[in-house]
């Protein structure tokens, strides 16, 4: 998505709005906080639901790929924001009800062509942010891989 | 005739301004952060969070800080917290296969694709005190290995290639999956229900359950066919948007046993399957869920019920370490009006039995109680 393209909220693609929230979700208060600190022009975020904290029932699935299994609750904190009659919803792990409000105002952001920009540059920070712990933890595992050896068998 | 009695306000009061005393202990030490508690008694956060059936670190922690590392009342604080939040929905149930691995054995397969991944683990530790921890020494960060990394592929479906073993588990089209925060319990359950039961069992009572499996209590011959740990995403449909999002991602620890089956009228000679599926690290529970899981589908295969941990009922019903400990625990509370009665009737009874005895004397058995 090129930035300051010109473009409808509805024209959003639903994937990458997915990916996102997904991203906003994952992203630490203090970013969003310096995000929204650093953003030039902040416009006006009027509060539609929430911010609130709740429960999401986990479901896993038998044997791992089976019938789906209600595993146990997790807490989420949720809101939705209007900014110049845009709605962002913004849901996230955790009782953080401000980081709900913020991720809610980024999502709004993002539909709106003249902010879109900012918020692609602080989703691609705490997209590299991420994979940035993933590939360190995945090769702290890989260093406790085993390697097995065959034993030379004498013959004495 | 009941008389109701008041008292005792100012006794609990003071009872628990003195818990709160011998809570925090000896003021000259540095009292304890829910960040510490979260970051090097994780395993004490991670056994709470699944008890609890409740996955959230910070809050856990206060708990077992509240309760003075009293798992169960910090259990039981979780609990209680839950019922005063709103439900959101249903999570779409998370793909284990897609997990970022931290940590995946397989005690059936050396090689297999992905590798034997220890991870963080206790195994192979030689259970020695370490008298480096009795001083603050700096500890040495993890040692980091580079390279292609595999995707870490399901045991289970290595074995599928072969037909030899059971699908991950089928219910009827159409069924819903049970939830028994919402229903009451009812025998027989179907075994998603029981999952859910077990994932929140107690771990004691579930390792000796699966431990009394192991030693002949059941029909089981089992083998680890993986246990893998690590973080998997939890994403929620959104129905104002019409697509799931991610709300982040949780650590669980999934096992799948594998049990050989001899076959029945109804199977053939199969590889038969007990899952566990834990929220946090807990590999223990995880192993322990599995093998009870497995004992209790004796009515799938055919097998006769014998044994404790084969007993749905027996094990659903207690397996749960809030209610258990809520039954036992309220007898230490007043009963005086009940044991009164008891009192009256024992009295009655012994008059009856000390009239009869005069009236036969040479009563052995009196001779005996006295």
């Amino acid at each position: 998505m090129a930035p300051g393209v010109n473009r409808n909220p509805s024209d959003m693609a639903p994937e990458r709005r997915r990916e996102a929230m997904g991203l906003l979700a994952k992203a630490t208060r203090r970013e969003l906080e310096q995000a929204w600190a650093g953003l030039a022009g902040r416009p006006e975020a009027e509060l539609v639901r929430g911010p609130e904290t709740g429960l999401v029932m986990v479901r896993g699935r038998i044997g791992g790929g089976g019938q789906p299994f209600n595993l146990g609750e997790v807490t989420a904190a949720r809101a939705s924001v209007r900014i110049e009659g845009v709605v962002g919803h913004g849901q996230a792990l955790g009782t953080d009800g401000e980081k709900a409000r913020l991720a809610a105002v980024f999502d709004a952001l993002l539909q709106l062509p003249g902010h879109a920009p900012a918020v692609e540059r602080l989703l691609a920070a705490i997209a590299a942010r991420i994979e940035a712990e993933d590939a360190r933890k995945a090769r702290e595992t890989a260093a406790t891989r085993v390697d097995f050896f065959t034993m030379v068998r004498g013959d004495d | 005739m009941y008389v109701a009695v008041k008292g005792g306000e100012a006794a609990i009061a003071n009872a628990h301004r003195l818990l709160a005393d011998r809570r925090r202990g000896d003021r000259s030490l540095p009292s304890i952060t829910i960040e510490q508690i979260v970051a090097q008694l994780g395993l004490a956060v991670d056994r709470v969070m699944a008890e609890a059936s409740l996955y959230d670190r910070a809050i856990a922690a206060l708990a077992i800080r509240q309760s003075r590392g009293d798992m169960i009342e910090a259990i039981f604080i979780l609990r209680a917290y839950r019922t005063t939040l709103p439900r959101f929905g249903y999570s779409v149930p998370v793909e284990t296969s897609r997990m970022l691995v931290e940590r995946r054995v397989s005690a059936t397969y050396k090689d297999l694709p992905g590798g034997q991944l220890l991870g963080p683990t206790f195994d192979y530790t030689h259970r020695l005190l370490d008298p480096s921890l009795l001083r603050d020494e700096p500890v040495e960060e993890a040692l980091q290995r580079d390279g292609e990394q595999e995707p870490v592929m399901r045991v289970s479906d290595i074995l599928s290639g072969e037909g030899l073993v059971e699908g991950d588990g089928d219910l009827p089209a159409g069924h819903v999956p049970g939830d028994l925060t919402r229903e009451p319990l009812e025998f027989p359950m179907a075994r998603d229900l029981r999952l859910q039961a077990l994932a929140r069992g107690d771990e004691g009572f579930l390792l000796s359950l699966g431990y009394s499996t192991q030693r002949g209590y059941g029909n089981n011959h089992p083998f680890v066919g993986e246990v893998r740990m690590g973080e998997v995403e939890v994403e929620l449909d959104l129905p104002e948007l019409g697509f799931a999002v991610s709300l982040g991602r949780i650590q669980v620890t999934e096992c799948q046993m594998i049990t050989q089956f001899k076959g029945s009228a109804k199977s053939p000679p199969q590889f038969t399957r007990g899952y566990g599926l834990v929220f946090g690290q807990n590999e223990r529970k995880a192993m322990s869920m599995s093998l009870v899981d497995r004992a209790l589908r004796a009515d799938e295969f055919e097998e006769d019920v014998v044994s404790p941990a084969q007993d749905e009922e027996f094990v659903i019903s207690h397996s749960d370490n809030v209610q258990a400990t809520g039954f036992v625990e309220h007898l230490k509370l007043p009963h005086y009006v009940d044991f009164q009665a008891e009192l009256d009737l024992m009295r009655r009874m012994r008059r009856d039995y000390d009239e009869r005895s005069r009236k036969e004397p040479g009563n052995d058995t009196l001779e005996a109680a006295q």
